[in-house]
């Protein structure tokens, strides 16, 4: 509850920051506000379940846990921005305060105990993040990726919406307990199918947010026009907290209809594990491969949804966690490399960029490579214990089928991941020496850090949940 | 504590080799290869076979899911560590002919690779041994497509990916049993084989376990990667491949998919085994035809381990210690014989055996280290190959007459193409390939002289390693037919 005061208060400082005549200082104040946001977030660990607001936001480890994986990368998110400093016509204040306030909506989705909490939290952070998507105002991508982000959007919210609605008419309330109540005892009440058709528009809009299948069509020209820095916020905030929405409504809510919902999502989940490693395979370039990548993870996550097993739990948020790491790692090296070279006046985002990387830039290859190992899964880094953990819930569940398919999914992930190994290793490359800011190297160095940390003793978060 | 040295040490070799410096690499990698092997057969001194799995250590790692770091040495781990241990430095010395460029990057990989390798033969519990099996390839992956042929890129891309979704559906299967134990799940190896399954689960975790394990070892038809992979590697790293990574399957054979899930065996394995003979055989008639040598010992290869499965398969003891032998002999056999046409090639630039010819005129002792391996390789008696060929065919005849005589076949094919290698290469007019064509320096002789001595040791007194896998291999029998 604490980050979501802080956040909004000092987002709105930070936009009076912006009226300071040097803008030197922002960088610095929004990275000590992060802090201070993810400071606060724990001091209620522990503490158990607490309700605020009229009983509308809940606080309990799980959502500390979530909140901790979105600030966090928020924090790495915006100490890789380097302040934008380098364009002119940015603004840097406006930006700042966007990222703060979308967190807040972010932290809202998370901690939901009601639904007009979950509807006013992934509008915050929706509209944030439509306005930072076109934020590049002189890039005609720029501007059609927000327009295409901001039609979708709303056509999701507006199903979402709907869906509210029809639950609130099947259930009479909006409180999550109160729907739980009516959909563990469905047999006796009378009008269940306004409930399941509620419940299934409700899923629309949040899997639209969170890029799955069949709802994924903005996905990869989105994140392919936004500027890079902001695809990163998306594809991990915007993710993590979708996900761990999806997750309290699911586990909590509408647990008493699990054999309702369940053939939906894990259909839902191997469409969007097709859909997302195949489009991968095709794309030649680096950032809209990422931007599939991110579907083809959003499909692996649904599985733990699928089974919705007490290790699905800590599941999820390890897998969270993981992704936005190595997410982190891979747009980071892609910023400071695509900014070096160009393609057709562009940014250069294709693979061949990455040629020769590494004779150069070991570093920042060696960043790359491990979080490019780790997207794919191969053992010793935490995206492969993230992947184990999901397949051992849905195992537990006794939902083999399912994980077959992730597994022949993962195999074709191999590939396109390892087109970029390849290229910073293995290719010949004009390569120039990149200078990275040594801020900018700590935070790289960190995230790759923890990535083999937690891959290779994924122990240590156990038992934190 | 052996164990846990047996695995770190290399680790930790590599890393000193690659802080070593380019110019100190492969000194420190060799002496650190030996120090491995002297470990390893400080372990072998104090083994005592009939006494099951020692030198044991287990740390948890994932305490609540029952996962742990353990690892420990039986009788067949051991074998597989001696020949991993007495292999490496080997591999390690033949490469100091070549200057590969960044030679620490090189030599490390060899060493990691051995720390993996030993993991896989040494690991008790089953997700560690997967994580081993998984990071094996990595190493190997690199010393193939850094310092690889022509075509490295896309050939060991090919291979990475269909050795690495064999191994996803190994997970799959490890994933399932892990649930099937008892209260706390645990991933121990032996609450594994303690599993009740039914007939109807122990046929999907049979194609689990069998697709992983044919893909690395290779067994028809999931070979295509093989010859290509072997052809364009630099010459280490197909003797890793060869020599002791493609054991790897031939190992998870034994010490999963037999205990495991007997009775998958018993749906599937005729097929298992039909399918083993048809690689015997259709490897052989591939091998005949191949003019580059490199490519010839690929499919010899491919043919060799056909026949280890085909005694796993057999599902007798004879069988399996022959297939644990075997795997001996032919990781020597095949190290010696890429190591010499990795001298030819050095030598005259080609591999081609239409362009070679003569070379025996001048170099008396490359010829008879030659021959040696090679009828080593083709089963002659007395040396290495036979033992395990000769209770190899034993086990597949007693399994069923027909098959016996169809596998029997390979003992002439591989006399066809392994002799013509030789007549081609070696006898004949001499090409203009060949001129000037030195004999074997020192630290040749130094490769080739242990592999000889080990083909003769094998093959005049093989009861030094049969007894050492008997007890082991006893009571897996035993277990299975419980």
């Amino acid at each position: 509850m604490y980050p979501i005061i802080l956040l909004s208060v000092l987002g709105i400082v930070t936009l009076f920051l912006g009226f300071s005549k040097s803008k030197n200082i922002l960088l610095p104040a929004v990275l000590f506000f992060l802090v201070l946001a993810l400071a606060s977030n724990f001091v209620e660990w522990n503490k158990g379940p607490l309700l605020y607001f009229y009983d509308m936001l809940r606080v309990d480890n799980l959502t500390l846990a979530f909140n901790g994986i979105v600030l966090l990368s928020a924090f790495m998110i915006v100490a890789i921005s380097g302040g934008f400093q380098d364009n002119p016509d940015s603004e840097p204040a406006e930006y700042f305060g966007l990222m703060l306030f979308s967190l807040v909506g972010a932290l809202m989705m998370i901690g939901f105990e009601h639904m007009i909490m979950l509807f006013i939290g992934v509008e915050i952070l929706s509209v944030a993040m439509y306005i930072l998507t076109g934020s590049n105002k002189r890039n005609l991508r720029s501007n059609e990726a927000a327009l295409k982000y901001f039609l979708m959007g709303a056509f999701a919210t507006g199903f979402m919406l709907f869906g509210i609605t029809l639950i609130y008419g099947a259930t009479g309330s909006f409180k999550i307990a109160h729907i739980q109540g009516f959909a563990s005892n469905i047999q006796a009440n009378s009008q269940p199918y306004i409930l399941y058709a509620g419940l299934l528009l409700l899923l629309i809009g949040m899997l639209f947010k969170v890029s799955a299948a069949p709802f994924h069509f903005w996905t990869p020209d989105v994140y392919e026009g936004a500027p890079t820095i902001f695809t990163t916020f998306m594809s991990t905030i915007v993710k993590t907290a979708g996900f761990a929405a999806l997750f309290r409504l699911l586990s909590t809510s509408f647990s008493g209809i699990y054999s309702f919902w369940w053939v939906v999502i894990a259909a839902i989940a191997v469409l969007t594990l097709l859909v997302g490693n195949i489009g991968a395979t095709s794309q030649n370039s680096f950032k809209r491969m990422l931007a599939y990548s991110g579907i083809s993870h959003a499909g692996y996550m649904l599985i733990a949804l699928t089974a919705l097993t007490k290790p699905s739990q800590s599941a999820i948020v390890f897998y969270s966690f993981a992704y936005s790491l190595s997410t982190i790692c891979a747009f980071g090296v892609l910023m400071l490399v695509s900014k070096e070279k160009t393609f057709e006046g562009q940014p250069n985002e294709r693979y061949e960029a990455f040629n020769g990387l590494a004779k150069q830039n070991p570093l920042l290859a060696f960043v790359l490579a491990v979080s490019m190992l780790s997207l794919a899964g191969i053992p010793l880094t935490a995206g492969f214990w993230g992947k184990f953990f999901i397949f051992t819930s849905a195992a537990d569940r006794g939902i083999i089928w399912i994980t077959v398919v992730a597994v022949l999914m993962s195999a074709v992930g191999i590939y396109y991941y390892f087109r970029v190994i390849i290229a910073s290793y293995l290719r010949e490359g004009d390569m120039i020496k990149i200078r990275v800011a040594p801020f900018y190297q700590l935070i790289l160095l960190l995230a790759t850090f923890l990535t083999i940390l937690f891959g290779l003793a994924p122990g240590i978060f156990e038992g934190l949940i | 504590m052996l164990t846990l040295l047996l695995i770190l040490l290399p680790i930790a070799a590599g890393v000193l080799t690659l802080l070593s410096g380019e110019r100190l690499a492969k000194q420190v990698a060799l002496v650190s290869g030996l120090a491995v092997l002297g470990v390893a057969i400080a372990a072998w001194l104090q083994f005592d076979p009939a006494a099951g799995t020692q030198f044991s250590f287990k740390y948890a790692w994932l305490a609540s899911g029952g996962i742990s770091f353990a690892a420990g040495i039986d009788g067949i781990s051991l074998v597989l560590v001696l020949l991993t241990t007495f292999l490496t430095p080997l591999i390690i010395l033949s490469a100091f002919n070549h200057d590969y460029r960044k030679p620490a990057s090189f030599y490390s990989l060899i060493l990691f690779m051995e720390a993996a390798l030993i993991g896989v033969f040494t690991a008790t519990d089953a997700f560690l041994f997967y994580l081993f099996f998984e990071a094996a390839l990595i190493p190997v992956y690199f010393l193939a497509a850094i310092w690889g042929g022509e075509n490295r890129l896309k050939v060991t891309f090919k291979f990475f990916i269909y050795t690495i979704f064999g191994s996803l559906l190994m997970l799959v299967g490890l994933v399932y049993l892990y649930y099937q134990t008892p209260g706390t799940h645990t991933s121990e190896i032996t609450a594994f084989y303690a599993l009740q399954l039914s007939k109807q689960v122990q046929g999907f975790i049979f194609w689990a376990f069998f697709i992983a394990f044919a893909i690395k070892m290779p067994l028809f038809p999931f070979h295509t990667w093989q010859p290509d992979t072997y052809t364009e590697s630099p010459t280490p790293a197909t003797m890793l491949l060869s020599g002791i990574m493609l054991k790897m399957g031939v190992y998870g054979l034994i010490r999963f998919l037999l205990p495991i899930v007997p009775g998958g065996m018993e749906v599937w394995g005729t097929m298992a085994m039909v399918l083993s003979v048809i690689g015997i055989i259709y490897g052989s008639i591939i091998a005949i035809q191949q003019s580059d040598m490199k490519r010839l010992i690929a499919y010899s290869s491919f043919a060799h381990v056909g026949l280890m499965a085909a005694g796993v398969f057999s599902y007798s003891i004879n069988g399996l210690q022959g297939a644990l032998i075997q795997m001996l002999a032919h990781g020597i056999n095949v190290i010696g014989l890429f190591f010499i046409i990795d001298i030819i090639y050095s030598r005259t630039k080609t591999r081609y055996l239409d362009q070679l010819g003569g070379i025996t005129q001048s170099t008396p002792h490359l010829s008879v280290y030659f021959m040696i391996l090679l009828l080593g390789s083709v089963a002659l008696p007395l040396t290495n190959g036979f033992v395990g060929e000769f209770l190899l065919l034993s086990s597949v005849f007693q399994y069923d007459g027909w098959l016996g005589a169809i596998a029997g076949l390979t003992i002439i094919l591989g006399s066809v193409y392994m002799l013509r290698l030789f007549q081609k290469s070696m006898f004949g007019p001499r090409s203009k390939w060949v001129e000037g064509f030195q004999d074997l320096t020192m630290s040749e002789r130094a490769v080739l002289l242990p592999l000889v001595i080990m083909v003769f040791w094998i093959g005049i007194y093989p009861n030094t390693f049969l007894k050492l896998t008997e007890p082991a291999v006893s009571q897996l029998l035993q277990m299975v037919n419980n």
